[in-house]
C-alpha cells in the first residue's frame, strides 16, 4: 500500500504506465502509440487517462487490465483509468521511435497527415491507395490491396518488388 | 507482476474474471468523461438527439455484421467488419450519452436489447436489407456520405460529449465514404452485368433518401446542440453527384417512400425489416437476461 506520494512515486507510476504495450500493435508501448494522455495522482489514486484509437476499439478492456496489473505489482493498488475524447487520437501522434519500431516489424508507419492532401482521405475516385514505400525492400512500387485489415487501424498493401505483403497504419 | 502481452493480463488473476476472450468484458465507453447537461439544453431532448443518431450507427452496424461470412471476398468482408466496428463503437459512446442526459441511468445495453420497434428512432434506411453486395455498397454510400456531412457539422456542438464523438466519428467515416464510393465506381464503371446491379442498388435505396433530410421536432428544440439535417442536402447532392460521374452512373428519379400519417423512423415508424432485425440483435439478451459479454 503506498502512503506517501511525491514527484518520485509520479515519475515510477508514468514509467510504468508508459510501459504497457498495445494489444494489437505489441511492438509499441501506448506511450509510443499516442493513446496515453496523462498519469496522475490524487491521494491514493493512480489516475491514467487514455483516447482510443478508434470509437469501436476492442482493445481498451485489455490494456485496462494491464494497466491495472502493472501498476498493482509496482505497488499502486488504486488505479483509475479514465477515457479521454477529446481531442481525438490522429496517427499524428505515434512517436519517431513508434515508427521505427513498426517499421522494423514490417509495417508501413502512417505519414504525417500534412503530407496527405485535404483531410485524412480525400474522395478518392481512382483504385491502388498512395504509394508507399515498402517496409520489407524499400521499393515505392507498391498497392493497396484491401482498404481495412485486421485491425481498424490498418490496410493491406503488396508490394510489386518483392512480392511481399505488408500491413500499413492508416493516416487518420 | 507484470505481463509479456496484454492477452497474458486478462487470463491472470488480477482480472475480475469477468472476461472469456480478446474484446469482451465491455466496460463504461464514457468512464471519466464529464457527461454534465450544458446549462440551456433540455436533457430529455439531448438523450433523444443522442438516440437517433446512436440507433442510425447501431442498426447500420447491424446490418453490415450480416455481411460476415457472406462477402464476395475476404478483403471486403474485413472491410465491412472495421466499418461495423466503427459504427458499433459510435453507437455505444451516443447510447450511454442518452443515459446520461436524461437521468434515467440506463445502458447501452438497456437501450440496445430492452426497446421494442417502435422506441427505436433511427432512419429507415439504416435497417432495410441488401438484395446484393451492389444493394450494400449503394447503401452505404448515401449512408456514410450523409452521417459524415452530418458529423462534419456536429463537431461544433454546443455540447462537448456530442461534439467530440463526432470529432472521432469524422476521421472514420471519411474512410467508410471513400470504400463506398470505390466500390461504387468499379461497379458502375465495370462490365454492363455490374453497372445494371449497381444501378439497381441505387434504386432500391434513392426511396429512402429523402428522409434523411427531415428535420424532427427535437432537432429543431436543440438549435445549436443538433445538426438541422435540412442544411446537409447540399453537401451530400455534391459527393453523391461526383462520385455517379466518375462511376457513369444516374441518380435514380423516383418517390420518396412515404410514411405513416407523415411518421417515419425518426418517430419510430419503421418497415418490415426492422422487426427481423431487432428479433436477430435482442434474441440472446432477451432469452438470458442476467448474461454479461
Amino acid at each position: 500500500m503506498v502512503t506517501t506520494l511525491d514527484e518520485a512515486t509520479l515519475a515510477r507510476a508514468r514509467r510504468v504506465a508508459r510501459s504497457v504495450p498495445d494489444p494489437e500493435l505489441p511492438m509499441l508501448t501506448i506511450a509510443e502509440l499516442g493513446i496515453l494522455r496523462e498519469v496522475a495522482i490524487a491521494g491514493t489514486r493512480v489516475v491514467v487517462s487514455l483516447t482510443p484509437t478508434y470509437s469501436g476499439c476492442p482493445a481498451i478492456p485489455e490494456i485496462r487490465a494491464d494497466l491495472a496489473g502493472r501498476l498493482a505489482a509496482a505497488g499502486f493498488a488504486d488505479v483509475e483509468v479514465r477515457t479521454v475524447l477529446s481531442p481525438p487520437w490522429t496517427s499524428d501522434l505515434i512517436s519517431p521511435e513508434g515508427r521505427r519500431k513498426l517499421a522494423a516489424a514490417g509495417i508501413a508507419p502512417p505519414r504525417s497527415r500534412s503530407e496527405v492532401a485535404a483531410g485524412p482521405v480525400p474522395l478518392t475516385l481512382s483504385a491502388g491507395g498512395p504509394r508507399l514505400e515498402c517496409p520489407v525492400c524499400g521499393s515505392a512500387d507498391t498497392v493497396r490491396t484491401a482498404a481495412f485489415g485486421g485491425t481498424a487501424c490498418k490496410d493491406l498493401y503488396r508490394c510489386r518488388a518483392c512480392f511481399e505483403p505488408f500491413e500499413h497504419v492508416k493516416e487518420i | 507482476m507484470g505481463f509479456d502481452t496484454a492477452y497474458e493480463a486478462i487470463s491472470e488473476e488480477s482480472d475480475s474474471g469477468h472476461r472469456w476472450a480478446f474484446g469482451t468484458g465491455f466496460t463504461d465507453p464514457l468512464a471519466g468523461v464529464d457527461t454534465t447537461v450544458p446549462a440551456g439544453v433540455d436533457g430529455a431532448d439531448l438523450a433523444a438527439y443522442c438516440l437517433m443518431l446512436g440507433d442510425d450507427a447501431l442498426i447500420m452496424s447491424h446490418r453490415l455484421q450480416q455481411w460476415l461470412a457472406r462477402a464476395p471476398e475476404l478483403e471486403e468482408e474485413t472491410a465491412l467488419a472495421n466499418v461495423a466496428l466503427d459504427l458499433l463503437g459510435q453507437a455505444r459512446l451516443l447510447l450511454t450519452r442518452a443515459g446520461r442526459a436524461d437521468g434515467s441511468g440506463r445502458t447501452e445495453d438497456d437501450y440496445a436489447f430492452d426497446r421494442t420497434e417502435r422506441e427505436f428512432r433511427n432512419v429507415r434506411m439504416a435497417e432495410v436489407t441488401d438484395v446484393d453486395f451492389a444493394g450494400l455498397i449503394a447503401r452505404l454510400l448515401v449512408f456514410s456520405t450523409w452521417r459524415l456531412a452530418l458529423l462534419g457539422r456536429l463537431r461544433e456542438s454546443a455540447d462537448p460529449v456530442l461534439a467530440a464523438v463526432a470529432a472521432q466519428g469524422v476521421n472514420e467515416l471519411t474512410y467508410h465514404r471513400d470504400y463506398a464510393a470505390g466500390w461504387t465506381i468499379r461497379l458502375g464503371d465495370g462490365t454492363d452485368y455490374s453497372r445494371q446491379r449497381m444501378q439497381a442498388g441505387l434504386a432500391a435505396v434513392a426511396p429512402l433518401v429523402d428522409e434523411l433530410f427531415v428535420p424532427s421536432v427535437v432537432e429543431q428544440r436543440l438549435a445549436g446542440v443538433a445538426v438541422n439535417p435540412e442544411d446537409l442536402r447540399p453537401e451530400c447532392d455534391a459527393v453523391l453527384a461526383q462520385v455517379l460521374a466518375a462511376a457513369r452512373l444516374d441518380w435514380p428519379q423516383v418517390y420518396g417512400l412515404s410514411g405513416v400519417s407523415g411518421k417515419a423512423g425518426r418517430d419510430g415508424v419503421h418497415t418490415e425489416a426492422m422487426g427481423y432485425l431487432l428479433a436477430e440483435l435482442q434474441s440472446v439478451a432477451r432469452a438470458l437476461p442476467e448474461a454479461t459479454w
